[in-house]
């Protein structure tokens, strides 16, 4: 089974890498960017078959080390 | 007094760690990170700098699970005093030995440089010897340096004395060199026995090379 995870930094902790390329868009002149926010994801493949026991596990992944949940949130999603 | 100092693969501060205590008449041990036990003769641990694990997937991330880190949680939990110095302060906020995180510097570049921090506390074992307000030149070298808490926990580190150093200039004047919440340089835990800052005060033990304000600092430690 595929799973991604898709870490970022919590809404209201800057992101310094997110404003930088918001700065090199706007340069680039393409206009209309509200924001920009960078996170990385993280692409997992597993032996598990069952889609709901797959997400408990990569939930404790994130807790225990894929995402430091003092300043990233991360989202979970089963591709296949 | 004897200093143990931890080495994980990519940490590269274990010889100048090393040579700072031995200045001060401590004898030093370096322990490898696939061991399982702290030595009872041990009376102050240090995590030194570097990139441990190159710092793959963030700093400090995965060294927090090597095996020595279940004996360091126990030796932390005896109550006996452990400092971590730039990556070695990163592994402890993973570890949640230390409150907050680092992140990435604001400006995104690494910064290396020698750097003015003034002392926000003396109420601890860690910076006993240099008085509230002092001003000291220790360098900085780091990337992800940028010390991030919530504002709730900054009011609780503040009102228990456990924020250290504050990054200034060179007339005490807070500046900010990488994005850090208040300034802020290094932090202990509540019971101010474990210690963690991104400067290197290991890197400032004499005068010919810039500064000998660390010998100050690290002196404190070896009080019992």
């Amino acid at each position: 089974m595929k799973v991604l995870v898709n870490i970022s930094l919590k809404a209201g902790v800057l992101d310094s890498q997110g404003k930088a390329v918001h700065h090199a868009l706007d340069a680039l002149k393409f206009d209309g960017v509200n924001d920009v926010r960078v996170g990385k994801q993280i692409v997992l493949q597993l032996d598990e078959t069952d889609a709901s026991s797959a997400k408990e596990q990569v939930t404790q992944m994130c807790e225990s080390l894929l995402a430091n949940t003092v300043i990233e949130d991360y989202e979970i999603e089963i591709v296949s | 007094m004897k200093v143990g100092i931890l080495r994980f693969p990519g940490t590269n501060c274990e010889y100048d760690t090393q040579h700072a205590f031995t200045l001060l008449g401590c004898s030093t041990e370096i322990i490898w990170h696939q061991e399982t036990s702290i030595s009872d003769t041990i009376n102050l641990l240090v995590i030194a700098g570097g990139f441990s694990y190159g710092d793959y997937l963030r700093s400090g991330a995965i060294a927090r699970f090597s095996p020595i880190m279940k004996a360091v949680r126990e030796y932390a939990a005896s109550g006996k005093k452990i400092l971590g110095i730039c990556n070695g302060f990163q592994i402890l906020t993973e570890s949640h030995l230390l409150p907050g995180a680092l992140k990435r510097n604001e400006s995104l570049h690494f910064i290396s440089q020698h750097h003015h921090l003034k002392v926000a506390s003396d109420n601890n074992d860690f910076l006993r010897n240099v008085p509230t307000g002092t001003i000291v030149n220790i360098p900085i070298a780091h990337h992800d340096g940028n010390f991030y808490i919530d504002p709730e926990s900054l009011q609780e580190l503040y009102s228990n004395d456990q924020v250290l150093l504050h990054y200034c200039n060179e007339e005490g004047t807070l500046v900010n060199p990488n994005g850090s919440v208040d300034s802020i340089a290094g932090i202990c835990n509540k019971e101010k026995t474990v210690f963690g800052l991104m400067p290197h005060p290991e890197r400032a033990m004499e005068s010919i090379l810039g500064s000998n304000d660390g010998r100050r600092m690290l002196e404190g430690l070896l009080t019992t």
